[in-house]
């Protein structure tokens, strides 16, 4: 299997770096080609790794492939640690990344940069392969810049927009917050076990949670408390939780396929994946955990509440991202990881999906995104239509979809949980994912049906040119509109109560929720049945009934709302004021204490007084010392008698 | 009787005044030179004074140096305010401050 891990990684590399280098001399279909062959290779070799995993038997591996440096017996390493939960991870990145590069050609058909963007989506796939797959705390921070590096590039692929140029730097500074958390967090576990690699960490991780340290002086805080809220800090930024979330709409600047693979699917579930994987240590900080559920369910509501008022097409699709990554962080903090990696699974299958059925909708609208310049697609692209219709579905966790098995036992995870007995910790996330199921059914289907229902709101020119999408975007929208509707009903059962994941997730056995909810648990379709008696299939319905009646049934009223509670619509079109807190806050107030460094410190202080300072004084005692100087001889002569009067004086009288 | 106290006296009185000479005069720069003239001779007084006084002869040899580098002195003085004179045509001391700061 070594052979298989290498050929896995390297392959988009190699493509990457054939396409990036010499993309002019193999030109733009090379380019396409040779990318799409190395993640389609990638592609099939992790669906058989993952074949084997979950059918053949096959053991988890840790290798060592590669020892970069060794360092008072720290070691640096390279290496795969490649086990069921590596596995189900290298398949979706692998599968979706295939998908969004086939969709690439149709999408990116006219740009100037194709060579370019095929490079970095290769690059992008190597990255998140060395994330997922890494054996030991470098690699995986390894993996984690590389990522953010990708997506600092392709958010700012189209480089000469001022948009895309803020939004980037926009990702790689607050990605930069969460990795200043993460990079603290690796160094706990460094300071705390003095080693990088997963086993030897996990396998000390009750020493970790004994022993206290003194963060502020006077407050003992518990060191595996500490590393794991640190390195969720990370999975904060990359995952783009609240309050680090703001990166993640304003990078839908850059172009579509990248919004699906890197905002919906992959990169955005870094974080996710890290708090799976670390499983072993924040099982044994409850603090930790209840960090992790309390920023994931105000996520998980608030983000969505802001989808509601979006205009543009992708910017629903983000916050609904960030509302689904929400959910996912809240299945970690009720220690139901598998319920997160599921739902992280079928989420990246129906995000993909809604974000490149979004693309191809603004490829037949000519790179058109207000949703309220469109309507009515329905008849004109009917591929489209279908597959978002069921992304939409499988989003909100309609009975059957891949979302609803994810979602309903996710939520009933937490349910299940009672968090602990911490009442106020467990009504703030159960409310929240409950109440959330709503917001996500309204805001999905006011996108859908105004998108495709209703008059036809484009302009005439624009209508007539109407048709549905060529083969490459609508081919990978079928593909994944295949596990959205379907992944569920056979994965679920295995994935979440069959102890799929092994040891490669450890959970407290009093915390064990999905043990639980196993043994309650009698088949998809048992749950299926039973969905309608659920508090989340009405809620969801009623979302959707909602969305049906304010924007089809009765256009006026959002109109209505939107003037009656316009302090409420306000404050959400401003995202929370969020935004303005940190360009005008905190960008403008580094801003200005730079400003104030440079003017006060750098120019009067160090210059002016230090430097200058140093030559004026000196100038200027000089100044005054030459007036001794007359030139003429007599007052020299004068000078010495005087000195040597007094000399004589003192040596007489006294000595 | 007079002691060594008056020659002593004289001598102080020498070279105040010829330091009063260097001072006070702005004008000529040999009358400068002759006030250091007049210095060495005031010092040379002290050592006689103090040769009789103490009975020893070497202070007396003492005077005899003063006097041959104060005669060397005095030609090299005079030769480079010739020159002086030359470049500047002028010995006026009050014109002499190129050292000024």
């Amino acid at each position: 299997m070594y052979n298989y891990y290498l050929a896995i990684v390297l392959a988009p590399l190699a493509a990457a770096i054939v396409a990036g280098l010499f993309g002019s001399t193999i030109g733009r279909a090379g380019a396409h080609w040779i990318t799409i062959v190395a993640v389609g290779v990638s592609c099939a070799l992790s669906l058989l790794v993952l074949n084997n995993m979950f059918w053949g038997g096959y053991e988890s591996e840790n290798i060592s492939v590669y020892t970069w440096a060794v360092t008072d017996g720290l070691r640096m390493e390279v290496g795969f640690l490649v086990d069921r939960l590596t596995a189900l991870m290298m398949a979706v990145v692998t599968f979706v990344s295939l998908m969004v590069h086939v969709y690439t050609i149709g999408y990116m058909h006219d740009d100037p940069g194709y060579q370019r963007f095929f490079s970095y989506i290769s690059l992008f796939t190597f990255s998140m392969l060395m994330l997922v797959m890494s054996n030991n705390f470098l690699q995986l921070f390894f993996g984690w810049e590389a990522v953010g590096l990708m997506s600092y590039l392709l958010i700012g692929f189209w480089f000469k927009r001022e948009s895309a140029i803020f939004a980037n730097l926009k990702a790689f500074l607050v990605n930069r917050v969460g990795d200043f958390g993460f990079i603290l967090g690796i160094a706990g576990v460094v300071m705390f076990t003095g080693s990088l690699d997963y086993a030897e960490v996990f396998a000390s991780a009750d020493s970790v949670a004994a022993q206290n340290i003194e963060v502020f002086s006077g407050s003992p805080w518990n060191a595996m408390t500490l590393v794991c809220i640190l390195l969720f800090i990370g999975a904060m930024g990359k995952s783009a939780q609240a309050p680090l979330h703001v990166w993640l709409p304003d990078s839908m600047a850059g172009p579509t396929p990248i919004s699906a693979l890197i905002h919906a699917a992959t990169m955005v579930t870094a974080g996710i994946f890290m708090v799976a994987r670390m499983s072993p240590l924040f099982e044994l900080s409850e603090t930790a955990l209840a960090v992790v559920i309390v920023i994931g369910a105000i996520t998980a509501f608030f983000t969505g509440l802001l989808g509601i008022v979006q205009n543009d097409i992708k910017r629903v699709i983000a916050y609904s991202t960030l509302s689904q990554l929400g959910y996912m962080t809240v299945a970690l903090g009720a220690s139901a990881y598998g319920a997160a990696i599921f739902h992280l699974m079928t989420h990246a299958f129906f995000k993909a999906l809604l974000f490149l059925a979004a693309g191809s909708v603004i490829i037949a609208l000519h790179h058109e995104q207000d949703i309220r310049k469109m309507g009515g697609l329905r008849k004109y692209m009917p591929i489209t239509y279908w597959t978002a219709l069921i992304g939409s579905l499988a989003l909100i966790g309609f009975p059957g979809s891949s979302g609803f098995f994810s979602k309903d036992l996710l939520i009933e995870a937490v349910r299940e949980s009672h968090w602990h007995g911490q009442g106020a910790v467990y009504w703030i996330a159960y409310l929240s994912v409950l109440l959330g199921v709503f917001v996500t059914a309204l805001y999905s289907f006011r996108m859908f049906f105004l998108v495709f229902h209703g008059e036809e709101r484009m302009d005439a020119e624009t209508r007539s040119h109407v048709h549905e999408t060529s083969a490459v975007v609508t081919v990978p929208l079928i593909l994944l509109a295949i596990p959205s509707a379907a992944i569920g009903w056979f994965t679920v059962q295995d994935v979440l109560f069959d102890n799929y994941f092994g040891d490669s997730i450890v959970v407290n056995s009093a915390h064990d929720v999905l043990g639980h909810m196993g043994e309650a648990f009698h088949g998809s379709m048992a749950l299926f049945l039973h969905s309608v008696q659920t508090p989340v299939f009405w809620l969801a319905a009623a979302g959707a009934f909602t969305a049906w009646f304010l924007y089809l049934k009765r256009p006026d009223i959002p109109a209505t709302i939107k003037d009656r509670v316009s302090g409420l619509y306000n404050l959400l079109d401003r995202k929370y004021y969020m935004d303005d807190l940190y360009i005008k806050g905190f960008a403008a107030g580094g801003r200005s204490i730079g400003n104030m460094l440079w003017h006060v410190g750098d120019e009067v202080v160090i210059d002016g007084l230090i430097v200058n300072g140093t030559a004026n004084t000196i100038g200027k005692l000089a100044g005054v010392m030459r007036q001794i100087q007359t030139g003429y001889l007599y007052t020299y002569a004068f000078a010495m008698i005087i000195g040597l009067t007094m000399l004589l004086s003192w040596l007489i009288w006294f000595r | 009787m007079i002691g060594l106290q008056h020659y002593l006296t004289i001598s102080a009185m020498l070279f105040v005044l010829s330091i009063a000479g260097i001072v006070i005069n702005r004008r000529n720069l040999i009358l400068l030179l002759m006030c250091i003239e007049l210095m060495l001779l005031a010092v040379n007084f002290n050592f006689i004074a103090f040769s009789r006084h103490l009975g020893d002869d070497t202070g007396q040899v003492f005077v005899f140096f003063i006097l041959t580098v104060a005669a060397a002195e005095a030609a090299i003085g005079l030769a480079i305010l010739v020159v002086l004179f030359r470049n500047r045509r002028s010995i006026n001391v009050q014109e002499l401050n190129t050292m000024k700061g």
